[in-house]
This record gives structure tokens, C-alpha cells and sequence, in this order.
């Protein structure tokens, strides 16, 4: 009988540490609180391009992270890309008249969207759409910008 | 030429013979499931023999993976300046990879091989045939309760396993090595997602604990009564798992980073 309660607490200790566990790896190292609390609103910004932006990109305010990109699509007739932004309901004060660029977190990291203030007095509202965008920077095309104006500069 | 043929065509029909009872068994074995939570006093007792004996080897094992792969990581990513990124990559590998993997092969090691043998013993002793003359079936009364402590201890054994591997590569990435424990965190937290890398690799060890308790049981079930037949047996359980869940881990990968 002893025998059989020591066994039953080591087992009862071994799920409940596999449990702990999993918690941890779920709520500590994930992203898992970008799923939870849909208290928010969503805005829509278009791009002419968004470089290699991607789902549950962040979308930051001054450096702080204020959603997420919770869906890209491309509009074939408008030819532009859509991207909806997720946007936690606590910041619910953002003048409508902000911009939204595509930005590069450090040299390495990947794509997000930053947005920039503007000075109205009203503020976004679920499912308004961002007026003033800004796409991202594609190398290539700077890079064929640069040569392009040096060409230019040597036949002056 | 001929008998070479003749050799591989015969291990080939071997093969599929292994293969095709193992499957028959499998379906024996659910087919006892649902009845045995009637008696969850057996499971028990088997989550303590797969699960808790096993608790050292892996959280030891998983510690000290997570320091090496700390230290290797390091040392390239500090070529690039990027060692900031030593928690992500920490994080994905043990959680996607590492940790339902080697667990499952240290779970063989440790679980598989006492399950396997000890059916096995029971087989070369005649206890199996005693039960059938008492109309107990072995496969309800010994296996099934096997099976299922396996399955249910494997995905939480992966778990432990790549939680205290985080623990060892947070403690030597950013204890030792000086990474900036603010950035090791953070960048871990925005890139690991919680259904593509973490719940993944807990379907794939749920999947190798089917696969590597399956196994010894079956081993184990149909080993020759002598005494090297129950270390044949044992044998057989540890590679045989190690193929199937490498061979498992592959396939599953492809499918599930097909849906990513």
C-alpha cells in the first residue's frame, strides 16, 4: 500500500513537472499572447510593396508594439497589396491621419510596420483604412536608383 | 546470383511480415484502450515506470543539450554579431527538433528496452500462456496498460526535455557567455510560435511515443521464450525505434513545415 502511494505521488509529480513544462514552453516562449485578448480593432493600410512582410509582423508606435499584420492579400484590381493590422484595444487614441511605413529592424531582423503620428483630432476606428502609406525599400531598386542617377551625373 | 536474390526477396517478405503484424497489433492494442481506463490504477503504475523513472536521464540529457547547442550557436552567430539571436534559435531547435527527437531516443533506451524485456520475460516464463488458461487476455491485462503509459509519458517527457534545455542554454548563453538576457527573451518570445513550432513538437513526440511504445510492446509480445530471445528482443526495440522515429521525424517534418 505505501509502495503504491509513493508511486502514485511520483506519478502525479511527474505529469504535473510535464505540465509546468508545457506552460512555461506555450506562455513564456511564444508568441502566445498575440492570440489571446482580441480586444481590439483593425485598420487597413494599402502598399505598393511590402517587401517581405509577414503574418504576425509587429506594428509598432515609437518603438513599442502596438498589434499585428493579421492578413495580407493582394487586391487584383487595385493592384496593390492589402494589409490588415490588428491593434491592441488599449491604444485606442491613434490620430486618424497617421502614417504607416514598412520598416527593417536591425540589419538581420525582419520586416515591420511602423506607424508615425499624425496631428488630427480624431482617432482610427475599427476598419478604417491608413491614408498615408509608405512601401518598403527594395535593394535592388536602390541599388538601380544610385547607378542610374551616377549614369546621369557623368553625361553633365 | 540467384540465391543472392532469393536472400533479399525472403527479407523483404520478412520485413512486410514485421510490419504488417506490428499494424494488427496496433489495432489490438486500441481496440483494448477505451476498457482499459477502467482500471487507471495500471496506467498509473506504467507513467511511473515510462514517465517518472525516465525523469532524470531526460532533464539531465535535455540540460545539457541546451548548453552545447548555447555554446556552438555562440560562437557563429558571434562572427556575425547577431548573438542575440542564440534564445530563437535555441527555442526553435529544441522544440521542433531536438526535443521530441532525442527524447524519443533516449526514451527507447530507457522505457522501451525495460518494457520490451519485461514482456518479454513474462512470454519466456509462460505468465502470458497463465493468463490465457485464466481466460485474462494479455494483450487487455499487460500491453495495453504499457501502451498507453508510454504514449501519455513521451509528449510530456519532449516537454521537460525542451523546457530544461532552454533553462541550460539561457544559463550558459547568458550566465557564461554574456548574451543580453533582455534581447535572448524577447526575440525568443516574437519568434516562436505557439501552434508551428511548440505544438508541433508536441504532435511529433506524441506521434514517436505511439511509435516507440508500439514497438516494445510488439518486441516484446513476440519474443522467441529462450533468454536470448528476450535480449534479442531488447535489441531489436532500441534500433527499430531509433529507424522509426528518425524515419517518423522526417515525414512529419515535411508535412507539417508544408502547412507553414
Amino acid at each position: 500500500m505505501q509502495q503504491t502511494r509513493a508511486v502514485e505521488i511520483g506519478t502525479g509529480l511527474f505529469v504535473f513537472l510535464g505540465i509546468v513544462a508545457l506552460f512555461f514552453l506555450t506562455t513564456r516562449v511564444t508568441n502566445f499572447d498575440s492570440y489571446e485578448g482580441d480586444e481590439g480593432y483593425t485598420l487597413t493600410a494599402r502598399f505598393d510593396n511590402i517587401g517581405t512582410l509577414k503574418l504576425r509582423s509587429p506594428v509598432s508606435m515609437s518603438g513599442v508594439k502596438v498589434g499585428r499584420v493579421s492578413s495580407i492579400i493582394f487586391d487584383d484590381e487595385m493592384l496593390e497589396a492589402v494589409v490588415e493590422l490588428r491593434i491592441d484595444g488599449q491604444y485606442s487614441k491613434i490620430p486618424n491621419d497617421s502614417d504607416a511605413s514598412i520598416l527593417t529592424q536591425g540589419i538581420l531582423g525582419g520586416q515591420y510596420i511602423g506607424l508615425e503620428p499624425g496631428g488630427s483630432e480624431e482617432f482610427f476606428a475599427d476598419q478604417d483604412e491608413i491614408q498615408f502609406t509608405q512601401s518598403a525599400l527594395v535593394l535592388e531598386k536602390l541599388v538601380s536608383k544610385y547607378l542610374f542617377s551616377q549614369g546621369g551625373k557623368e553625361d553633365k | 546470383m540467384k540465391r543472392i536474390f532469393q536472400d533479399v526477396w525472403y527479407s523483404v517478405q520478412d520485413f512486410l511480415q514485421t510490419f504488417g503484424s506490428s499494424q494488427l497489433f496496433l489495432v489490438r492494442i486500441l481496440a483494448g484502450v477505451p476498457a482499459a481506463f477502467l482500471r487507471p490504477s495500471l496506467i498509473i503504475k506504467q507513467i511511473h515506470g515510462s514517465g517518472v523513472l525516465s525523469l532524470a536521464i531526460i532533464g539531465i540529457s535535455g540540460f545539457f543539450v541546451g548548453m552545447v547547442l548555447s555554446l556552438q550557436a555562440y560562437n557563429s552567430l558571434a562572427r556575425f554579431g547577431a548573438t542575440e539571436s542564440l534564445g530563437v534559435l535555441a527555442a526553435l531547435a529544441l522544440t521542433r527538433e531536438l526535443g521530441p527527437v532525442v527524447t524519443a531516443l533516449l526514451f527507447a533506451g530507457r522505457a522501451g528496452t525495460a518494457l520490451a524485456s519485461e514482456i518479454g520475460l513474462m512470454r519466456a516464463t509462460d505468465q502470458l500462456s497463465g493468463m490465457e488458461m485464466m481466460a485474462v487476455d494479455p494483450v487487455r491485462r499487460v500491453v495495453v496498460p504499457r501502451f498507453i503509459g508510454g504514449v501519455i509519458a513521451m509528449p510530456l517527457l519532449a516537454a521537460i526535455f525542451s523546457a530544461m534545455g532552454l533553462f541550460g542554454a539561457w544559463l550558459e548563453g547568458v550566465m557564461l557567455l554574456g548574451v543580453d538576457e533582455g534581447a535572448f527573451w524577447q526575440q525568443m518570445r516574437s519568434q516562436v510560435d505557439v501552434y508551428d513550432d511548440v505544438l508541433a513538437g508536441i504532435l511529433k513526440s506524441f506521434v514517436f511515443g505511439i511509435a516507440a511504445s508500439l514497438l516494445a510492446v510488439f518486441e516484446g509480445y513476440n519474443s522467441i521464450p529462450t533468454a536470448e530471445g528476450v535480449s534479442r528482443a531488447t535489441t531489436r526495440t532500441v534500433v527499430l525505434t531509433a529507424l522509426a522515429v528518425l524515419v517518423l521525424n522526417f515525414m512529419l517534418t515535411a508535412v507539417l513545415i508544408g502547412e507553414v
